[in-house]
């Protein structure tokens, strides 16, 4: 049992919540939908995780195997949300059939939590990038970009002189935002670079890129850079 | 006698089998002429309509706000065809523009009549080199019809026009055919944006065969083809037609592009004090619209490749061709004719190698019928009424 889990039970016990002495944890770690825990004539209590499996909301007062009521669900959701600013912690909260919300981590509880507000033990690590960070990011983007705009406008990728900007120019046309979907010519649902493969082996009498090859790679990457803000119209090209 | 589902050999035996009544019907057919053909159709739509057959708004009803332009409908004084944007390669023979070339040239020879002379519309070579503008060259010998050449872009970025002037002569210059002046421009003139940044020949060349390199200036003709231009229209008379060559529209369409000459309006006004004015012009690759004032402008096909249509800023005149099948080489591409009336007026043919011809008359344009959806005022006139009609029933 991994020690989150271990501690999310630690809580529901010391919490005095479950009466039963058997106290059961169905579902699997890996399990995505929400784990039942315990059952007390006939209520239950509900664990939800958050994507990153370090984030937990046990929902006390449920009817096993119903829906939760939609504005508990918006408490559950608003509570995970707040927790995922302690990007590195985990934390557990508990909401009781009163809505009243107690936090713990690191073993410390905070009573009363209300949603928005802050959890003084612990500290915002939020995931959000340094902007030192971000622009490390956005270079290395960049020079794939601006490498996918060299190869679409260069012969290189064929052999008779023709680049795909010459059909294409600032990669009109090409509207990468619509696949995959089932490109009618090549009779299969069809990705961007299947397209663009069909197009370096015919007008550009050139040979296939892998789909994971760099150079098709950054075709895409300039592809998407120039269609950016394009509306999405399903179906129509 | 021909079904649409014949194989080519079918239609040959048919062809090799048809009866005398046959013979007369097709005769009927080719020998009627646009307004009869119209009165008939037009009959039949009539019938096909009253029998609730068709929609009321249907293309049989918007050539109908054709048919009725007052007056009698203009001859054909002459013709002329064009090829346009062939952008070779020096790659022989087999390379795939070559070859869509040679289709053109075999199309211009197999007009029936022969066109007074061929326009070649600029772009003959792709990089401007030598061996690409000779093959071009050669490949132009094989045009029956006397040629007239044009200068485009990437005939001239490379050696500034030397070899290009050295094989074809000068690069703007007039004729007078039948009764009309022929103003051929070069119109793809940049200023100078190589000599500061020290780029050699081959990198400007590279940069302008790039449409969408924005390290190039914008084209225009120039202070020297204007002040030239203006010399050659003085004293001509005002009702005297005049037909315009021009590699770039002469107007602003897109400049990101290139669809565009930066000097248009001053080009424009030497020409608007004229009756009747004709602009054709390559570069865009497509089937291209527009009016302004007393001027038709006319696009050429490419038999190289089309353009997609610019993002921005196409004129409301144009009808657009259809987006172009990209597993079909032919497709989008293309040669074409213009028949030039005897009131100094163009209709357009565009001859598109995979998809129905199609012809921009100099009436539409005239009257506003047509091409385009705003410049559509002939039928809006009937479209109301259907629209009226339409809303009438759906608020019942």
């Amino acid at each position: 049992m991994t020690r989150y889990k271990r501690m999310a039970l630690g809580f529901v016990f010391g919490a005095g919540i479950a009466a039963v002495a058997g106290l059961v944890l169905r579902g699997e770690r890996a399990a995505t939908g929400p784990v039942e825990i315990g059952n007390d004539g006939g209520w239950s209590s509900r664990a939800v995780y958050a994507c990153d499996r370090r984030k937990l909301v046990i929902v006390e007062g449920v009817r096993p195997g119903e829906k939760l009521p939609p504005e508990r669900a918006q408490l559950v959701a608003d509570v995970l949300s707040d927790l995922m600013r302690y990007c590195k912690e985990e934390v557990v909260a508990r909401i009781s059939r009163s809505q009243h919300i107690t936090v713990a981590a690191n073993g410390f509880v905070y009573e009363n939590y209300v949603p928005g507000s802050e959890i003084p033990f612990l500290q915002v690590s939020f995931g959000e990038p340094t902007e030192r960070e971000k622009k490390i990011w956005q270079a290395e983007l960049d020079k794939v970009v601006a490498e996918g705009d060299r190869l679409f406008h260069s012969d290189e990728l064929g052999s008779n002189g023709v680049a795909c900007a010459m059909c294409h120019p600032h990669a009109s046309n090409t509207h990468p935002e619509t696949y995959p979907k089932f490109q009618a010519q090549l009779k299969k649902v069809a990705v961007l670079r299947d397209m663009a493969n069909w197009c370096i082996e015919n007008p550009l009498e050139g040979k296939p890129l892998a789909h994971d090859d760099p150079r098709m790679v950054a075709l895409e990457a300039y592809m998407l850079s120039r269609r950016a803000g394009t509306a999405l119209e399903a179906g129509k090209h | 006698m021909y079904r649409n589902d014949m194989t080519k050999k079918e239609i040959e035996r048919a062809f090799a089998e048809r009866s005398p009544a046959d013979e007369q019907e097709i005769r009927a057919l080719s020998n009627c002429d646009r307004r009869q053909f119209l009165r008939s159709s037009l009959k039949f739509a009539g019938m096909a309509a009253a029998a609730s057959l068709i929609p009321d708004q249907s293309f049989q009803i918007v050539s109908a706000a054709w048919a009725e332009t007052p007056g009698a409908a203009p001859a054909v004084k002459f013709r002329f065809a064009y090829i346009s944007d062939a952008h070779l390669y020096a790659r022989g023979m087999a390379h795939r523009f070559a070859k869509s070339m040679a289709k053109a040239v075999e199309d211009i020879n197999a007009l029936d009549p022969q066109p007074d002379f061929v326009l070649f519309g600029g772009d003959l070579a792709q990089l401007g080199r030598k061996d690409e503008l000779a093959l071009g060259r050669d490949i132009l010998k094989g045009v029956r019809a006397p040629l007239r050449m044009m200068v485009g872009e990437h005939d001239w970025y490379y050696d500034m026009g030397d070899e290009w002037r050295r094989l074809f002569g000068r690069d703007y210059y007039t004729f007078e055919h039948k009764g009309a002046l022929f103003v051929v421009l070069n119109s793809v003139v940049e200023k100078d944006f190589w000599t500061p940044k020290g780029y050699s020949p081959e990198e400007r060349m590279a940069i302008v065969s790039g449409l969408d390199d924005n390290r190039q200036s914008p084209f225009e003709v120039g202070e020297e083809q204007r002040d030239w231009l203006q010399r050659k229209l003085r004293g001509v008379k005002r009702d005297k037609p005049i037909v315009v060559f021009s590699h770039s529209p002469l107007y602003k369409l897109y400049k990101p592009w290139n669809f565009w000459t930066d000097d248009a309006e001053q080009v424009q006004a030497l020409l608007q004090p004229f009756d009747s004015v004709s602009v054709i012009h390559g570069h865009t690759h497509q089937l291209l619209t527009n009016r302004i004032g007393n001027i038709h402008f006319h696009g050429m096909l490419s038999t190289a490749w089309p353009w997609p249509y610019a993002p921005q800023g196409l004129p409301e005149y144009t009808l657009q061709m259809s987006r172009s099948d990209p597993f079909n080489q032919l497709d989008g591409c293309g040669d074409g004719r213009m028949d030039f009336l005897t009131n100094g007026r163009i209709d357009k043919h565009y001859n598109l190698w995979a998809k129905s011809a199609r012809t921009v008359t100099a009436a539409q344009l005239a009257g506003d019928a047509l091409p385009g959806l705003g410049g559509a005022k002939g039928p809006v006139l009937l479209g109301k009424r259907t629209f009226a009609s339409a809303n009438g029933r759906s608020e019942r």
